[in-house]
């Protein structure tokens, strides 16, 4: 296997608020392996968002990056200075968000806006700007480049939108791109569309991707490996079908059980009982034990780290051959 | 079948667009956004209808009509035989009701639950005023809430648990059809499990008719009887679920199934499963709507000529001009992309 070009160990974010400290992720470690996507999964609240800003200093004005190191190809972002991860950020790592129209700027044409990264850092020339401009439409699916140059990003199709992101996020050749839902607000075809546009990419341009998502069959589709986050902890972690196929974490079990897939219909789906923890007061133990149907009593006391299972997996539940047994009786997912 | 509960026929809702000067000045004629458009729809008592379509296909929008939020510009709507007007006395009003897709903005912050409930329970007269107490706890407990939310304002709950204070206050009109429209969506995983849970317990239990309108096809093909979809102000097909699924005969139908992440990762396809972007409703395609992003259209037939739903079995019908027969080779369609 390839090596890391990304290695985040025991992050840390917190947001001191007025009822208290809030953990939003509280000691998250996994890998992106070059040339690889990795898929970050977890519900609200989860951590996964603040993680991925955190990768690039993005985070909100109120929290805190609180500890741990990223290591991006050897250098400690988390250490890095401002200018260090502003030269970083757009050059090496890249980043999409979930609202095209947010993410781009209203009154500039789309073509000036895909050139202006190739213009401003890496001091092309107008002309060449434009043409790099107008191939990376072309490469990104926008038919009829030329005209669509001129366009404004509302006269555009939300897909188009973030087919134009997309191109932006390309201008400068990073080798690792951050993605944060962004088809969430797109309509099914649509999502479709730009996830297979996303995965040539990467296996094209070799790029290494960073997909959170809370829509696990999204995951399943474009990433290699996945990390599923629980109250701001990366619970498991490994290549993404033997982790759907089966699960070595009751969270990450209980989550696929509770999804409607569209391969297996169940009389009643799954769910899962009570509601996430707290941040600012979470459980002691296993964060999941309170809500866990194969808790034991030494769930309750203690850390829980994630423990390699080999096989590039990693679990941090302490019984997790309960887990296995479960899956055993009743497979998760459609057909092996 | 037996005797529908709610018929549609021929349904259309049309909006006007607002002209600008210029349009005036020009003699334009006015912009039309053709919403719904020519919509045919039985739903039987007791059944759970999924209808299904992208953002803008006018899913929406025959949901609000049936309810009677929206006055159709054509058509009509019958229940049990009745004709059904938008503007429609109390009685009737209270037997059609719908939840929405946003419980954040569908309840009032300022009312706790048990003035909400008795609200609706005093206007529609459900209950004398003596019983108001004991059924809106009746309602919690149906919906899974306990009495303590009962004195709770909607800020205080999760999202799951707003949306089954919405769904409280549907039922407790009684009504015989529930028209749902994409009440999950906004929900988490974890959560959307148990609305979709409460919505089938509720079917078996009070026998109510679910008309639910969602984009989701997993959660379709787990909670409903039957599936309309709908591209574009019309339906394309119809059919009972399991037969939709394993086998739709319309190349939109088969493109947005194949459209579906699934979560057995070997079940990708590498090419798009429907290209292009839907058209605008403002400026409809001419001939079969769906022609311009269809794999198998036909020249001229396929821009000229409209297919009507048909069928050899009246529960699986179809709006394409090769649905049934045999089938032209599939080509990949020249994309015109517009902008919305």
């Amino acid at each position: 296997m390839n090596e890391p070009i990304l290695k985040v160990r025991d992050l840390h974010v917190e947001f001191p608020l007025a009822r208290g400290l809030v953990r939003a992720v509280d000691g998250a470690s996994f890998d992106v392996i070059r040339g690889e996507a990795l898929g970050l999964v977890g519900e609200s609240g989860s951590g996964k968002t603040m993680a991925l800003r955190a990768l690039v200093g993005l985070l909100p004005r109120q929290a805190n990056l609180a500890g741990g190191e990223i290591l991006f190809e050897g250098v400690d972002l988390a250490r890095a200075s401002t200018d260090n991860l502003r030269e970083i950020r757009g050059r090496q790592v890249a980043m999409i968000f979930q609202e095209p129209l947010t993410a781009l700027n209203p009154v500039m044409r789309v073509g000036d806006q895909i050139a202006e990264g190739p213009l401003v850092r890496l001091g092309y020339h107008r002309r060449r700007a434009r043409e790099r401009a107008l191939e990376l439409m072309g490469h990104v699916g926008i038919p009829d480049p030329v005209r669509r140059y001129q366009a404004y990003p509302h006269e555009l199709s939300g897909g188009m939108q973030q087919r134009v992101v997309i191109a932006i996020a390309l201008s400068l050749e990073p080798k690792l791109i951050l993605c944060d839902e962004p088809t969430t607000a797109l309509d099914v075809t649509i999502q479709d569309q730009i996830l297979k546009l996303l995965e040539s990419l990467r296996s094209e341009l070799h790029m290494s991707v960073v997909f959170v998502s809370h829509d696990l069959a999204v995951v399943a589709q474009t990433c290699q490996t996945v990390a599923v986050m629980y109250a701001g902890q990366v619970v498991e972690t490994g290549p993404i079908e033997a982790v759907f196929q089966e699960p070595r974490h009751p969270y990450t079990l209980s989550l696929l059980r509770s999804v409607p897939d569209f391969d297996v219909v169940r009389e009643t789906l799954a769910t899962i009982p009570g509601s996430p923890p707290d941040l600012a007061a979470p459980p002691a133990g296993c964060r999941f034990h309170p809500r866990c149907p194969f808790v034991q009593p030494d769930c309750t006391t203690g850390d829980f780290p994630l423990r390699p299972l080999g096989g590039d997996r990693a679990t941090a539940c302490i019984h997790s051959e309960l887990a296995v047994d479960d899956v055993r009786r009743e497979p998760v997912i459609a057909g092996g | 079948m037996a005797e529908p509960l709610l018929e549609v026929k021929g349904l259309a809702k049309h909006f006007p667009l607002r002209r600008s000067l210029v349009d005036v000045g020009r003699h334009d004629r006015r912009a039309v956004l053709r919403a719904v458009d020519g919509v045919d729809l039985e739903i039987a008592p007791g059944e759970v209808l999924g209808l299904v379509g992208e953002s803008g296909c006018g899913k929406s929008t025959l949901g609000r009509c049936i309810v009677g939020l929206y006055e159709p510009t054509e058509g009509e709507l019958r229940f049990e035989g009745m004709p059904l007007a938008a503007n429609r006395e109390r009685a009737l009003r209270r037997r059609i009701q719908i939840v929405f897709q946003d419980p954040y903005a569908s309840l009032n912050p300022r009312m706790t639950v048990r003035q909400a409930l008795r609200e609706l329970l005093k206007f529609h007269e459900m209950v004398p005023d003596d019983g108001i107490d004991a059924r809106s706890r009746e309602l919690l407990d149906l919906v899974g809430l306990g009495p303590r939310a009962l004195d709770a304002h909607p800020r205080q709950f999760s999202g799951g648990q707003r949306q089954r204070v919405s769904i409280a206050k549907a039922l407790a009109l009684q009504p015989d059809l529930l028209v749902a429209d994409e009440p999950v969506s906004a929900l988490d995983v974890s959560v959307q499990a148990n609305v979709l849970n409460l919505l089938e317990d509720l079917r078996v239990r009070l026998g109510l008719t679910i008309l639910l309108i969602a984009h989701n096809m997993a959660v379709v093909r787990h909670v409903c009887d039957r599936v309309a979809v709908m591209y574009l102000g019309r339906i394309v097909e119809t059919a009972p679920t399991a037969e939709l699924f394993e086998n739709p005969r319309h190349p939109y139908t088969q493109g947005l199934l194949r459209a579906v992440p699934r979560l057995a990762a070997h079940r990708r396809t590498k090419a798009a499963a429907v290209v292009g972007d839907p058209p605008s409703p403002i400026n409809v395609p001419t001939g079969c709507r769906f022609h311009p992003r269809c794999p198998i259209a036909q020249e001229p037939l396929c821009s000229t000529e409209d297919p009507m739903l048909a069928g050899p079995r009246a529960e699986h019908q179809a709006a394409c001009h090769f649905a049934w027969g045999e089938r032209p080779q599939s080509h990949t369609p020249e994309v015109a992309v517009e902008g919305r």
